[in-house]
């Protein structure tokens, strides 16, 4: 059914589907995870980082990327087509700090790349990019906010989401643990963030990468060591809640 | 009427420019700022044309930020200079060019401080002092003879109120006050605004 609509993407399928934008929401699920958290007075980017070949230079691989100095985006997908996106937005962030004199919303920046996506969507000879994109930030009036995009071209607000492999799992993580009070300091939003990679990455700490944004202040990388703490917070955290469950269990 | 100076120390540089926004004869603004900051450690003085100078320093600005996004890193003072020479240059021989003077300070982690100037025939020369306007042809010869290239930043300053006094004692042009501002490894500083209340008169 699928084979003789899914040639040109700007022919629509019978029963009204565009089968290469939905192939390319499946490029999208074998990327890498990500995820994203917005907390009260930082947003969290985390991603798992795919383990390098041994002569590989592990730093060349960034998949958290500075849009501008008070938005940041992290991607699942084809790396190659995310370039390219990125590259697009940093550019519309200057271009928008110089004709309006004011930095970007990251709503305004989260349009501007999905209505880029949405235009390889429905043009001649050219293909959906391969990407969905978290992107965070702080508004001019210090409002976080965290935006979802896909390879449609559609673009949702989210208190906190995942994309990428096993994206279902941690959405799962998240619905269940995502509460006010779960987010209430930064060190509890970032925490949250490591817990919900863990379930689905393999090696712990050592396979995620952390960025934040505070308000007011530039993106920053979290450490490999600070990551590794956290991580080790974690796991001692949940021994002792296993403990008390135990004895719970034995009065 | 518009006056830019810049002079180069052993770490550090020293920019001042005077702060009348005019309109034919009459002084539309006395506190206008024409110091751009390109980086955190970059500054463009300019002047010319009413409406170039803002236009071609702001893309300029953006431009240099944008560098910053994509690479990570910022741009050097002599990679901006050589930018921005070259943005100058194209401009000018397009049929529409910008008439702008400007006087590029920086501060390289590297290389220290420097001072580039630049006109609107989109030469470039990296000095040790340099001055933009008609007061340049009378402050040009004071910073010939007391500029020394180990100066202090208190000399620099002292210098500076040399150059501005010789201005108000021949200049027939009042330019009642200057915007001050120092670049160092630590970055770009405000400093007092010239003339003083208490500077010392001919």
């Amino acid at each position: 059914m699928a084979a003789r609509y899914d040639r040109a993407i700007t022919v629509f399928s019978p029963d009204g589907h565009l089968f290469q934008v939905e192939y390319a929401q499946e490029a999208v699920k074998k990327g890498s995870t990500a995820v994203g958290i917005r907390g009260k007075d930082i947003v969290v980017l985390g991603v798992e980082k795919k383990s390098v070949a041994k002569l590989q230079e592990e730093r060349t691989v960034r998949k958290i990327c500075a849009l501008d100095e008070h938005v940041c985006m992290a991607f699942a997908g084809l790396t190659a087509d995310a370039r390219i996106v990125i590259n697009r937005a940093r550019v519309e962030c200057q271009s928008h700090r110089l004709t309006v004199e004011d930095p970007v919303t990251v709503e305004y920046i989260t349009r501007y790349i999905a209505t880029l996506k949405q235009r390889y969507t429905q043009s001649n000879g050219r293909r959906p990019f391969g990407i969905s994109a978290l992107i965070v930030g702080f508004d001019y009036d210090g409002t976080p906010r965290l935006y979802q995009t896909d390879p449609s071209g559609t673009y949702h607000a989210w208190k906190s989401n995942a994309i990428g492999r096993s994206a279902k799992t941690v959405r799962e993580f998240l619905e269940k643990n995502y509460t006010e009070e779960a987010i209430a300091t930064d060190n509890d939003a970032i925490k949250l963030a490591i817990k919900a990679l863990l379930e689905v990455v393999q090696s712990g700490g050592k396979n995620i990468e952390l960025a934040v944004i505070r308000r007011s202040q530039p993106l920053k990388i979290l450490e490999s060591k600070e990551i590794e703490t956290l991580v080790a917070e974690i796991e001692k955290e949940k021994e002792e809640e296993a403990e008390k469950k135990k004895q719970k269990k034995a009065t | 009427m518009e006056y830019l100076i810049g002079i180069q120390g052993p770490d550090f540089v020293l920019v001042a420019a005077d702060t009348v926004a005019a309109s034919s004869i009459i002084q539309m603004k006395h506190d206008y700022d024409k110091m751009f900051k390109l980086s955190e450690k970059i500054l463009l003085l300019c002047v010319g044309e009413a409406g170039d100078t803002v236009q071609f320093a702001e893309y300029i600005q953006k431009n240099v930020q944008l560098y910053k996004m994509r690479n990570g890193y910022e741009l050097s003072p002599a990679a901006a200079a050589n930018f921005t020479r070259k943005n100058l240059a194209d401009y000018l021989r397009s049929r529409t060019p910008y008439h702008v003077n400007l006087l590029l300070a920086g501060y390289d982690e590297h290389d220290g401080p420097a001072l580039y100037y630049m006109d609107y025939l989109s030469s470039l020369a990296k000095a040790p002092f340099a001055a933009h306007g008609y007061g340049a042809f009378l402050t040009l010869s004071i910073l010939d003879r007391y500029y020394k290239p180990e100066l202090t930043r208190e000399e620099a300053v002292e210098l500076l109120k040399k150059c501005v006094d010789e201005l108000n004692k021949r200049f027939i042009l009042n330019l009642p006050a200057f915007n001050v501002r120092l670049i160092d490894k630590h970055g770009i500083k405000d400093l007092e605004k010239l003339p003083l209340a208490t500077t010392s008169t001919s």
